[in-house]
């Protein structure tokens, strides 16, 4: 199964060990990830999932939908290039070993 | 070291037990949930989970390994049949007893059904069990080409209905008031929802009293409402609220007025017992009586009542907020509209893409939106800090609302 490596606002490093069919935020959530919200549970509802995808690994992903998009708007940390809702995020073994940061808060 | 002990291992409960942690809080905590399961999210029940049916291990607000990692007593499938104030214990249904040194009650509510003897076929939405049983009627009704009759326009019974009819069901909804989520939202939203749920091919019938179900050899066969109509139904959704299970506290002796009286700090009338989410009820300083039934106030009023536990103040003052999801449209709701005097639309009412901002006295108190997920970000900001824009602003397409939260404006 891929692997997602998180590294939360502090510098420390977690490998999440994926799962066919579930999101990263599921994974994160499960794992009791600091720096995860997930309020609401995956519905694209509240963006306290939000995470920074590795720009160079960014393009490799399928694009936000435009929920995501406007919803990623109102994230309460800074937005950048690779912002995106951790709920949206499902990855195959083409993307193992993906890098995300954690940003310093969700609200 | 006597533990703190939650009853209730729903979003409320988890809450609390983390935010203990957070806190620092080193002593033993026992979480106490009822179901079977671990802990899990119940909002995608009547959406996305009732449609998709995956894995219910993707549901859990925590995993049950990951909660006992930190030292939080897990127990499943324990039912708590009395609270001894005098003594500072619970009593559970296996015999035990505990004593507590704190106590957190997070029961939740229970579904509001309907009288009459329980026949097959007929569902309320609010646990796993509810909707993998409503899940495998769905499909029944698929092979048999029954339709499903929902009783009760409201989010729970919507969403069902928008979820059957992606699975291809018949779908009937009976609504007892002339209009769907009248408890919630002004008639404007009403009649949007309306609309895209005919558009989908649902039947809604409005001020309709059921007055019984018909059953065949304990199986449901059909809705009866008060005009002698008769609905022929495969299977029956019951979605007319929700009670809030405080019979616990209320045996106890604690201050209950449909549902466990706390004050903005989560606190209840014992010192020593806190509570929060759906069974809980707040007097507010006007005298009215909130009840919130959301996912945020259970995550709000679970860390006041962690902090009140710790002898600290953490009042829940954040604007509520809401979401519903129903086909494509997302209906989020942020701040009470009880009260309004002026309604302001912003976006395209057919689509339907707006959002309805209501205002008490020229003063924004509360917005609706459908499909306008930046509206209701900013609004969540907006009334987060008091600001209010004018009713001219807000209906004025070309002003930019985010344009309010920046230092200048102030």
């Amino acid at each position: 199964m891929p692997r997602v490596i998180c590294t939360d606002a502090t510098g420390h490093t977690t490998t999440l060990e994926m799962r066919a069919g579930w999101s990263v935020m599921q994974m994160a959530i499960e794992q009791q990830l600091a720096g995860i919200e997930a309020v609401c549970g995956g519905m694209l509802a509240c963006a306290t999932c939000h995470c920074y995808v590795d720009p160079e690994w960014i393009a490799r992903l399928p694009p936000p939908s435009e929920d995501e998009l406007q919803m990623l708007e109102n994230v309460a940390a800074e937005r950048r290039g690779g912002s995106r809702l951790s709920c949206q995020i499902y990855i195959d073994e083409s993307l193992d070993g993906l890098p995300i940061q954690i940003p310093d808060r969700q609200v | 070291m006597d533990p703190i002990i939650i009853i209730g291992a729903g979003q409320a409960g988890v809450q609390i037990a983390e935010s203990l942690r957070q806190e620092h809080y080193s002593g033993p905590i026992l979480l106490l949930g009822a179901e079977a399961h671990g802990p899990y999210n119940r909002p995608p029940l009547s959406k996305k989970w009732l449609l998709e049916r995956h894995d219910p291990a993707q549901l859990a607000i925590r995993s049950v390994e990951a909660i006992r990692r930190r030292e939080i007593d897990l127990q499943l499938h324990c039912e708590v049949t009395a609270i001894d104030r005098a003594q500072h214990s619970v009593h559970l249904a296996d015999g035990r007893t505990l004593r507590y040194a704190g106590l957190a009650i997070t029961t939740g509510a229970r579904v509001r059904l309907l009288p009459g003897p329980a026949l097959r076929g007929v569902f309320g939405v609010r646990t796993l069990d509810d909707a993998q049983a409503l899940a495998a009627a769905f499909e029944e009704c698929v092979a048999r080409a029954a339709p499903l009759v929902v009783i009760g326009g409201g989010f729970i019974g919507l969403e069902v209905a928008a979820t059957a009819r992606k699975r291809g069901l018949e779908v009937i909804v009976l609504e007892g008031l002339g209009r769907l989520m009248s408890r919630v939202v002004a008639p404007i939203v009403s009649d949007a929802a309306a609309r895209v749920h005919e558009r989908h091919g649902v039947q809604l019938k409005f001020d309709m009293k059921v007055e019984g179900l018909i059953g065949v050899d304990g199986q449901v066969s059909a809705v009866r409402t008060a005009g002698g109509i008769e609905y022929p139904a495969g299977c029956v959704v019951v979605g007319i609220g929700v009670i809030p299970e405080d019979r616990l506290a209320l045996a106890a002796g604690l201050a209950c007025e449909r549902g466990i009286l706390v004050d903005a700090c989560a606190r209840t009338s014992d010192p020593l017992i806190v509570a929060a989410g759906d069974c809980t009820a707040r007097r507010l300083a006007d005298g009215t009586l909130l009840r919130l039934e959301s996912v945020h106030n259970a995550i709000e009023q679970g860390k006041s009542a962690a902090a009140a536990l710790l002898g600290r103040e953490r009042p829940f003052t954040a604007t509520p907020w809401f979401w519903s999801d129903q086909y494509d449209v997302k209906l989020q709701m942020v701040g009470l509209s009880h009260g309004y005097d002026q309604i302001i639309t912003r976006g395209d009412l057919d689509k339907p893409a707006f959002s309805a901002f209501y205002y008490r006295a020229e003063r924004l108190i509360a917005v609706d939106s459908l499909s306008r997920i930046g509206d209701h970000m900013l609004a969540r900001k907006l009334l987060d800090n008091g600001l209010s824009p004018l009713p001219a602003q807000a209906a004025d397409p070309a002003f930019e609302l985010a344009s309010l939260l920046r230092p200048s404006a102030a």
